[in-house]
Protein backbone atom coordinates (compact mmCIF):
# COMPACT_ATOMS: atom_id res chain seq x y z
CA UNK A 1 0.00 0.00 0.00
CA UNK A 2 1.46 3.27 -0.91
CA UNK A 3 2.52 5.57 2.41
CA UNK A 4 0.48 8.63 2.97
CA UNK A 5 4.18 10.31 3.62
CA UNK A 6 8.00 9.62 3.73
CA UNK A 7 8.24 10.69 7.07
CA UNK A 8 5.08 10.77 9.89
CA UNK A 9 6.43 12.76 12.79
CA UNK A 10 4.08 11.59 16.28
CA UNK A 11 4.40 14.83 18.84
CA UNK A 12 5.07 18.32 17.94
CA UNK A 13 7.56 19.13 20.72
CA UNK A 14 11.01 21.24 19.75
CA UNK A 15 11.79 17.84 18.86
CA UNK A 16 8.92 16.49 16.60
CA UNK A 17 9.27 20.03 14.81
CA UNK A 18 12.87 19.79 14.39
CA UNK A 19 12.50 16.79 12.68
CA UNK A 20 9.56 18.25 10.53
CA UNK A 21 11.38 21.06 9.52
CA UNK A 22 14.51 19.17 8.61
CA UNK A 23 13.06 16.44 6.55
CA UNK A 24 10.45 18.78 5.15
CA UNK A 25 13.64 20.89 3.80
CA UNK A 26 15.15 17.41 2.77
CA UNK A 27 12.49 17.07 0.18
CA UNK A 28 10.67 14.33 2.00
CA UNK A 29 6.81 14.38 2.45
CA UNK A 30 6.06 15.23 6.19
CA UNK A 31 3.29 14.52 8.52
CA UNK A 32 3.13 16.11 11.90
CA UNK A 33 0.82 14.85 14.35
CA UNK A 34 0.22 15.93 17.92
CA UNK A 35 -2.49 15.23 20.27
CA UNK A 36 -2.54 18.83 21.98
CA UNK A 37 -0.42 21.66 20.80
CA UNK A 38 3.07 22.56 19.19
CA UNK A 39 5.50 22.43 22.36
CA UNK A 40 2.94 21.79 25.34
CA UNK A 41 5.16 19.25 27.01
CA UNK A 42 8.84 19.25 28.47
CA UNK A 43 9.44 22.12 25.35
CA UNK A 44 7.20 24.38 27.66
CA UNK A 45 8.10 23.61 30.68
CA UNK A 46 11.73 23.97 30.35
CA UNK A 47 14.54 27.02 30.38
CA UNK A 48 15.20 27.31 27.00
CA UNK A 49 19.30 27.41 27.30
CA UNK A 50 20.75 26.03 23.96
CA UNK A 51 24.52 24.73 25.61
CA UNK A 52 27.12 23.02 24.80
CA UNK A 53 27.71 20.06 27.25
CA UNK A 54 30.71 17.61 27.46
CA UNK A 55 29.41 14.72 29.46
CA UNK A 56 30.59 12.51 27.15
CA UNK A 57 32.01 12.33 23.24
CA UNK A 58 28.37 11.72 21.84
CA UNK A 59 26.92 14.71 24.16
CA UNK A 60 29.42 17.32 23.16
CA UNK A 61 29.35 16.32 19.24
CA UNK A 62 25.48 16.54 18.86
CA UNK A 63 25.08 19.79 22.01
CA UNK A 64 28.18 21.46 19.47
CA UNK A 65 25.84 20.42 16.38
CA UNK A 66 23.15 21.80 17.46
CA UNK A 67 24.23 24.89 18.59
CA UNK A 68 25.60 25.82 15.24
CA UNK A 69 22.65 25.26 13.94
CA UNK A 70 21.36 27.51 16.54
CA UNK A 71 23.66 29.96 15.52
CA UNK A 72 22.84 30.11 11.88
CA UNK A 73 19.23 29.91 11.92
CA UNK A 74 19.24 33.23 14.53
CA UNK A 75 18.92 35.76 12.11
CA UNK A 76 15.66 33.84 10.45
CA UNK A 77 14.30 33.85 14.01
CA UNK A 78 11.27 35.58 14.87
CA UNK A 79 11.76 38.53 17.66
CA UNK A 80 9.16 36.67 19.69
CA UNK A 81 12.05 33.88 19.75
CA UNK A 82 13.68 35.84 22.53
CA UNK A 83 16.85 34.67 20.86
CA UNK A 84 19.62 35.93 23.51
CA UNK A 85 23.21 35.13 23.00
CA UNK A 86 24.32 36.00 26.45
CA UNK A 87 26.34 32.80 26.69
CA UNK A 88 27.30 30.53 29.65
CA UNK A 89 28.96 31.42 32.70
CA UNK A 90 30.21 28.01 34.35
CA UNK A 91 31.18 28.51 38.08
CA UNK A 92 34.22 27.29 39.75
CA UNK A 93 33.16 27.79 43.73
CA UNK A 94 37.18 26.62 44.89
CA UNK A 95 40.40 25.53 43.30
CA UNK A 96 39.20 22.41 43.08
CA UNK A 97 36.42 23.25 40.57
CA UNK A 98 39.22 25.50 39.18
CA UNK A 99 40.92 21.90 37.83
CA UNK A 100 37.69 21.09 36.74
CA UNK A 101 37.49 24.71 34.52
CA UNK A 102 40.79 23.78 33.15
CA UNK A 103 39.78 20.21 32.10
CA UNK A 104 36.55 21.69 30.65
CA UNK A 105 38.17 24.75 28.98
CA UNK A 106 40.58 21.63 27.21
CA UNK A 107 37.73 19.60 26.27
CA UNK A 108 36.00 22.60 24.84
CA UNK A 109 38.82 23.01 22.39
CA UNK A 110 39.48 19.72 21.21
CA UNK A 111 35.99 20.05 20.01
CA UNK A 112 36.31 23.02 18.23
CA UNK A 113 33.99 25.53 20.98
CA UNK A 114 35.45 28.55 21.96
CA UNK A 115 35.46 29.03 26.12
CA UNK A 116 37.41 31.85 28.35
CA UNK A 117 39.00 31.07 31.60
CA UNK A 118 38.12 33.62 33.95
CA UNK A 119 39.67 34.53 37.22
CA UNK A 120 38.17 35.94 40.44
CA UNK A 121 38.43 39.28 39.33
CA UNK A 122 37.10 38.85 36.07
CA UNK A 123 34.10 36.62 37.34
CA UNK A 124 33.10 39.97 39.58
CA UNK A 125 33.64 42.25 36.42
CA UNK A 126 31.14 40.28 34.55
CA UNK A 127 28.27 39.12 37.18
CA UNK A 128 29.20 41.43 40.35
CA UNK A 129 25.98 39.94 41.94
CA UNK A 130 27.69 37.01 42.61
CA UNK A 131 28.61 35.76 46.61
CA UNK A 132 32.01 37.19 47.04
CA UNK A 133 34.74 34.26 47.41
CA UNK A 134 34.43 32.19 44.21
CA UNK A 135 37.25 31.86 42.61
CA UNK A 136 36.94 31.73 39.09
CA UNK A 137 35.07 30.53 35.69
CA UNK A 138 34.30 29.19 32.03
CA UNK A 139 32.82 31.36 30.07
CA UNK A 140 31.08 29.69 26.91
CA UNK A 141 30.51 32.88 24.52
CA UNK A 142 28.68 31.07 21.66
CA UNK A 143 25.80 29.64 24.43
CA UNK A 144 22.79 31.28 23.91
CA UNK A 145 18.98 31.30 25.01
CA UNK A 146 15.60 31.20 23.77
CA UNK A 147 11.78 30.82 24.48
CA UNK A 148 11.67 27.40 23.66
CA UNK A 149 7.39 26.60 22.86
CA UNK A 150 7.37 29.71 20.29
CA UNK A 151 10.31 28.06 18.51
CA UNK A 152 8.73 24.97 18.37
CA UNK A 153 5.73 26.35 16.73
CA UNK A 154 8.01 28.33 14.36
CA UNK A 155 10.00 25.34 13.37
CA UNK A 156 6.45 23.58 12.67
CA UNK A 157 5.30 26.68 10.31
CA UNK A 158 8.50 25.95 8.02
CA UNK A 159 8.20 22.49 7.91
CA UNK A 160 4.16 23.31 6.71
CA UNK A 161 5.69 26.02 4.82
CA UNK A 162 8.24 23.61 2.96
CA UNK A 163 5.11 21.00 2.46
CA UNK A 164 4.65 19.63 5.61
CA UNK A 165 1.54 18.23 6.72
CA UNK A 166 0.40 19.46 10.31
CA UNK A 167 -2.42 17.32 12.14
CA UNK A 168 -3.36 18.72 15.20
CA UNK A 169 -5.88 17.96 17.80
CA UNK A 170 -5.38 13.41 17.16
CA UNK A 171 -3.99 11.22 18.98
CA UNK A 172 -1.50 8.35 17.98
CA UNK A 173 -2.98 5.37 19.96
CA UNK A 174 0.20 3.07 18.96
CA UNK A 175 2.24 2.30 16.20
CA UNK A 176 3.25 -1.11 14.17
CA UNK A 177 5.57 -2.45 12.10
CA UNK A 178 5.43 -1.17 8.76
CA UNK A 179 5.67 2.49 9.55
CA UNK A 180 1.83 2.82 10.69
CA UNK A 181 0.11 5.48 12.91
CA UNK A 182 -2.75 4.06 14.47
CA UNK A 183 -5.25 6.86 15.73
CA UNK A 184 -7.72 7.12 18.72
CA UNK A 185 -10.63 6.96 16.31
CA UNK A 186 -9.05 3.64 14.77
CA UNK A 187 -7.59 5.43 11.20
CA UNK A 188 -4.86 4.83 10.02
CA UNK A 189 -1.76 7.05 8.88
CA UNK A 190 1.27 4.69 7.07
CA UNK A 191 4.68 6.71 6.13
CA UNK A 192 7.83 4.91 4.92
CA UNK A 193 9.09 5.87 8.46
CA UNK A 194 6.91 6.71 11.59
CA UNK A 195 9.20 9.15 14.06
CA UNK A 196 7.76 9.05 17.25
CA UNK A 197 8.75 11.86 19.19
CA UNK A 198 6.76 12.07 21.26
CA UNK A 199 9.05 12.78 24.62
CA UNK A 200 7.81 11.15 27.94
CA UNK A 201 4.65 9.67 26.56
CA UNK A 202 7.00 7.71 23.64
CA UNK A 203 7.26 4.43 26.19
CA UNK A 204 3.40 4.68 25.53
CA UNK A 205 3.81 3.71 21.84
CA UNK A 206 7.21 1.89 21.72
CA UNK A 207 6.97 -0.31 25.07
CA UNK A 208 10.31 -0.88 26.89
CA UNK A 209 12.63 2.01 25.37
CA UNK A 210 15.15 2.83 27.75
CA UNK A 211 13.32 6.90 28.88
CA UNK A 212 12.09 7.42 32.16
CA UNK A 213 10.22 10.65 33.52
CA UNK A 214 12.35 13.14 35.58
CA UNK A 215 10.72 15.91 37.09
CA UNK A 216 11.84 19.37 37.66
CA UNK A 217 11.09 22.23 39.01
CA UNK A 218 11.67 25.89 38.11
CA UNK A 219 11.20 29.61 39.47
CA UNK A 220 10.47 33.04 37.88
CA UNK A 221 11.03 36.08 38.96
CA UNK A 222 9.61 39.83 37.98
CA UNK A 223 11.84 41.83 35.76
CA UNK A 224 15.83 42.75 36.98
CA UNK A 225 17.70 43.47 33.81
CA UNK A 226 21.05 42.99 34.20
CA UNK A 227 20.84 41.25 37.86
CA UNK A 228 22.72 38.73 35.92
CA UNK A 229 24.34 38.66 32.54
CA UNK A 230 25.33 35.16 31.21
CA UNK A 231 23.25 31.82 32.17
CA UNK A 232 24.93 31.23 35.73
CA UNK A 233 25.74 27.24 36.45
CA UNK A 234 27.53 25.90 38.98
CA UNK A 235 30.02 23.89 38.04
CA UNK A 236 29.57 21.04 39.95
CA UNK A 237 26.26 21.16 38.03
CA UNK A 238 27.31 17.29 36.40
CA UNK A 239 28.09 15.79 39.59
CA UNK A 240 24.86 17.01 41.37
CA UNK A 241 22.55 17.39 38.41
CA UNK A 242 23.93 13.92 37.27
CA UNK A 243 23.76 11.72 40.42
CA UNK A 244 20.90 9.32 39.31
CA UNK A 245 20.11 7.65 42.17
CA UNK A 246 18.53 10.09 44.27
CA UNK A 247 16.71 13.86 44.51
CA UNK A 248 19.50 16.61 43.25
CA UNK A 249 19.48 20.56 42.91
CA UNK A 250 21.72 22.42 41.28
CA UNK A 251 22.52 26.28 40.85
CA UNK A 252 21.32 27.23 37.25
CA UNK A 253 20.05 31.00 36.73
CA UNK A 254 19.16 32.34 33.43
CA UNK A 255 18.49 36.13 32.58
CA UNK A 256 15.80 36.76 30.36
CA UNK A 257 14.82 39.05 27.35
CA UNK A 258 12.57 40.66 29.39
CA UNK A 259 14.97 41.08 32.47
CA UNK A 260 12.69 38.13 34.61
CA UNK A 261 15.01 35.27 36.16
CA UNK A 262 14.31 31.75 35.72
CA UNK A 263 15.61 29.45 38.79
CA UNK A 264 16.37 26.08 38.45
CA UNK A 265 17.03 23.27 38.48
CA UNK A 266 15.59 19.67 40.46
CA UNK A 267 16.00 16.53 39.36
CA UNK A 268 13.51 13.55 40.56
CA UNK A 269 13.09 9.77 39.17
CA UNK A 270 9.69 8.48 40.95
CA UNK A 271 8.14 11.30 41.61
CA UNK A 272 4.71 10.21 42.85
CA UNK A 273 3.38 13.31 41.15
CA UNK A 274 3.81 16.80 38.92
CA UNK A 275 3.01 18.91 42.62
CA UNK A 276 5.46 21.60 43.21
CA UNK A 277 7.37 20.16 46.30
CA UNK A 278 7.96 22.64 49.06
CA UNK A 279 10.74 20.76 50.25
CA UNK A 280 12.53 20.42 46.39
CA UNK A 281 11.91 23.89 45.41
CA UNK A 282 13.57 25.15 49.11
CA UNK A 283 16.97 23.18 48.66
CA UNK A 284 16.86 24.67 44.94
CA UNK A 285 16.40 28.28 45.78
CA UNK A 286 18.81 27.58 48.72
CA UNK A 287 21.56 27.01 46.10
CA UNK A 288 20.96 29.38 44.25
CA UNK A 289 20.76 32.08 47.17
CA UNK A 290 24.75 31.05 48.25
CA UNK A 291 25.46 31.79 44.72
CA UNK A 292 23.35 34.93 43.93
CA UNK A 293 22.48 35.84 47.75
CA UNK A 294 20.47 39.31 46.66
CA UNK A 295 18.10 36.85 44.91
CA UNK A 296 16.10 37.10 47.92
CA UNK A 297 15.41 40.12 47.62
CA UNK A 298 13.41 39.38 44.38
CA UNK A 299 10.23 39.14 43.58
CA UNK A 300 9.25 35.46 42.95
CA UNK A 301 5.97 34.93 40.49
CA UNK A 302 5.25 31.79 39.73
CA UNK A 303 6.97 28.15 40.83
CA UNK A 304 5.82 25.43 38.05
CA UNK A 305 6.93 21.52 37.12
CA UNK A 306 7.87 19.76 34.72
CA UNK A 307 8.98 15.70 33.10
CA UNK A 308 12.18 15.56 31.04
CA UNK A 309 12.93 12.26 29.06
CA UNK A 310 16.33 10.65 31.16
CA UNK A 311 17.85 7.93 29.05
CA UNK A 312 20.83 6.16 31.64
CA UNK A 313 23.76 7.05 29.83
CA UNK A 314 22.25 11.02 29.29
CA UNK A 315 22.24 10.63 25.22
CA UNK A 316 19.08 10.76 23.46
CA UNK A 317 17.39 8.13 21.07
CA UNK A 318 17.18 8.79 17.86
CA UNK A 319 17.19 6.00 14.73
CA UNK A 320 15.28 2.45 14.76
CA UNK A 321 13.34 1.15 17.50
CA UNK A 322 13.70 -2.04 18.97
CA UNK A 323 11.29 -4.66 19.56
CA UNK A 324 11.65 -4.86 23.65
CA UNK A 325 11.89 -9.05 23.08
CA UNK A 326 13.71 -9.87 20.22
CA UNK A 327 16.19 -6.64 20.18
CA UNK A 328 15.23 -6.28 16.68
CA UNK A 329 14.47 -3.77 14.49
CA UNK A 330 10.81 -2.68 14.64
CA UNK A 331 10.28 -1.95 10.76
CA UNK A 332 9.43 1.52 9.94
CA UNK A 333 9.87 2.78 13.33
CA UNK A 334 11.78 5.34 14.75
CA UNK A 335 12.78 7.41 17.75
CA UNK A 336 13.63 10.41 18.32
CA UNK A 337 13.08 11.18 22.46
CA UNK A 338 15.43 10.68 25.36
CA UNK A 339 16.75 14.57 25.37
CA UNK A 340 16.34 15.09 29.10
CA UNK A 341 17.33 18.58 29.85
CA UNK A 342 19.07 19.15 26.77
CA UNK A 343 15.79 18.57 23.95
CA UNK A 344 16.07 23.00 23.21
CA UNK A 345 19.91 22.66 22.48
CA UNK A 346 19.79 19.35 20.46
CA UNK A 347 16.52 19.35 18.93
CA UNK A 348 18.07 21.17 15.58
CA UNK A 349 20.75 18.28 16.20
CA UNK A 350 18.55 15.53 15.77
CA UNK A 351 16.28 17.08 13.42
CA UNK A 352 19.48 16.77 10.82
CA UNK A 353 20.34 13.51 11.83
CA UNK A 354 17.14 12.44 11.69
CA UNK A 355 16.64 13.61 8.07
CA UNK A 356 20.05 12.82 6.95
CA UNK A 357 19.93 9.07 7.77
CA UNK A 358 16.50 8.85 6.25
CA UNK A 359 16.91 10.96 3.08
CA UNK A 360 20.12 8.87 2.77
CA UNK A 361 22.73 11.81 3.07
CA UNK A 362 25.91 11.43 4.35
CA UNK A 363 25.94 12.26 8.14
CA UNK A 364 27.28 15.38 9.86
CA UNK A 365 27.80 13.63 13.09
CA UNK A 366 28.78 9.71 13.41
CA UNK A 367 25.32 8.24 14.86
CA UNK A 368 26.12 5.45 15.96
CA UNK A 369 26.39 6.54 19.83
CA UNK A 370 22.53 7.76 19.77
CA UNK A 371 21.30 3.94 17.92
CA UNK A 372 18.60 3.18 20.54
CA UNK A 373 19.63 -0.38 19.73
CA UNK A 374 22.57 0.72 22.45
CA UNK A 375 20.37 -0.35 25.28
CA UNK A 376 19.60 -4.21 25.76
CA UNK A 377 16.09 -5.78 25.41
CA UNK A 378 13.93 -4.29 28.17
CA UNK A 379 13.29 -6.39 31.27
CA UNK A 380 11.24 -5.88 34.79
CA UNK A 381 14.21 -4.07 36.42
CA UNK A 382 15.80 -5.38 39.29
CA UNK A 383 15.55 -3.25 42.87
CA UNK B 1 -6.68 52.99 68.59
CA UNK B 2 -5.45 55.22 70.85
CA UNK B 3 -7.99 58.38 70.66
CA UNK B 4 -10.65 59.74 67.97
CA UNK B 5 -8.48 60.35 65.79
CA UNK B 6 -6.12 57.99 63.47
CA UNK B 7 -2.72 58.52 63.66
CA UNK B 8 -1.21 59.73 60.57
CA UNK B 9 1.80 58.80 58.36
CA UNK B 10 3.51 60.43 56.12
CA UNK B 11 4.75 59.55 52.76
CA UNK B 12 6.23 60.24 49.49
CA UNK B 13 4.89 59.04 46.62
CA UNK B 14 6.56 59.97 42.70
CA UNK B 15 8.25 62.98 45.22
CA UNK B 16 5.03 64.22 46.37
CA UNK B 17 4.08 64.05 50.12
CA UNK B 18 1.00 62.91 50.85
CA UNK B 19 -0.58 62.14 54.63
CA UNK B 20 -2.20 59.02 55.17
CA UNK B 21 -4.67 57.33 58.40
CA UNK B 22 -2.06 54.49 60.01
CA UNK B 23 -3.15 51.40 58.67
CA UNK B 24 -3.76 52.48 54.76
CA UNK B 25 -2.26 49.89 52.67
CA UNK B 26 0.59 51.74 50.30
CA UNK B 27 -1.65 51.08 46.82
CA UNK B 28 -4.43 53.61 48.45
CA UNK B 29 -1.72 56.19 49.51
CA UNK B 30 -0.63 55.99 45.68
CA UNK B 31 -3.74 56.34 44.59
CA UNK B 32 -4.95 59.57 47.61
CA UNK B 33 -1.77 61.04 45.45
CA UNK B 34 -3.56 60.62 42.21
CA UNK B 35 -1.38 58.20 40.47
CA UNK B 36 -3.51 56.00 38.83
CA UNK B 37 -0.76 54.04 36.78
CA UNK B 38 1.26 51.47 39.10
CA UNK B 39 3.64 49.64 36.70
CA UNK B 40 4.55 49.59 32.89
CA UNK B 41 3.89 46.00 31.41
CA UNK B 42 6.48 44.57 29.43
CA UNK B 43 5.98 46.34 25.93
CA UNK B 44 5.82 49.92 27.81
CA UNK B 45 2.01 49.79 28.56
CA UNK B 46 0.44 51.02 31.70
CA UNK B 47 -0.77 49.20 34.04
CA UNK B 48 -3.31 49.22 37.42
CA UNK B 49 -4.43 47.46 40.29
CA UNK B 50 -6.86 44.50 39.82
CA UNK B 51 -7.30 42.13 42.39
CA UNK B 52 -5.87 44.12 45.43
CA UNK B 53 -5.17 40.78 47.37
CA UNK B 54 -1.90 40.19 45.74
CA UNK B 55 -2.56 37.58 43.22
CA UNK B 56 -2.15 39.76 39.68
CA UNK B 57 0.79 41.78 40.76
CA UNK B 58 -0.26 44.54 38.60
CA UNK B 59 0.45 47.10 41.68
CA UNK B 60 3.94 46.87 41.74
CA UNK B 61 5.71 49.66 42.93
CA UNK B 62 9.51 50.48 43.78
CA UNK B 63 9.47 51.05 47.72
CA UNK B 64 12.54 52.56 49.50
CA UNK B 65 14.09 51.10 46.23
CA UNK B 66 12.90 47.87 46.14
CA UNK B 67 11.14 47.22 42.84
CA UNK B 68 8.16 45.00 42.22
CA UNK B 69 6.71 45.42 45.46
CA UNK B 70 2.53 44.67 45.23
CA UNK B 71 1.33 47.66 46.79
CA UNK B 72 -1.96 46.65 48.13
CA UNK B 73 -0.35 44.25 50.40
CA UNK B 74 2.13 46.48 52.36
CA UNK B 75 1.15 49.14 55.19
CA UNK B 76 2.23 52.50 54.30
CA UNK B 77 4.93 53.58 57.31
CA UNK B 78 5.95 56.63 58.25
CA UNK B 79 9.08 58.12 55.73
CA UNK B 80 8.52 55.85 52.95
CA UNK B 81 9.37 56.53 49.23
CA UNK B 82 7.23 55.20 46.56
CA UNK B 83 7.70 55.25 43.07
CA UNK B 84 5.14 54.20 41.18
CA UNK B 85 4.08 54.16 37.30
CA UNK B 86 7.50 52.13 36.39
CA UNK B 87 9.27 55.35 37.98
CA UNK B 88 12.75 54.13 39.59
Amino acid sequence: MKPDADIVVVGAGIVGAACAMECSRAGLSTIVIESRFAGGGATAAGMGHLVVMDDSPAQIALTRLSCEMWRELEPELPVSVEYDSCGTMWVAADAEEMDEVHRKSGVYAGAGVDSELIDSRKLYEYEPNLRPGLAGGLRVPGDAVIYPPVAAAWMLERAVSNGAKFVKGKKVQSVRPGGEAIMEDGSLVRGRTVVVAAGTHSAELVPGIAVRPRKGHLVITDRYPGHIRHQLIELGYLKNAHKTTRDSVAFNVQPRKTGQLLIGSSRQYDAPNGAVEESITARMLDRAFWYLPHLKDLQCLRVWTGYRAATPDKVPLIGPATDCKTAEPIEGIWLATGHEGLGITTSLGTGRIVAERLGGKSASIPFGPYEPSRFPPYTEEVH
Amino acid sequence: MSGPFPEVIGLSINGRNVSVPKGTTVLAAVAIAGVGTTRVSVTGAPRGPLCGMGICHECGVTINGRPHQRSCMVESLQGMTVLAGGES
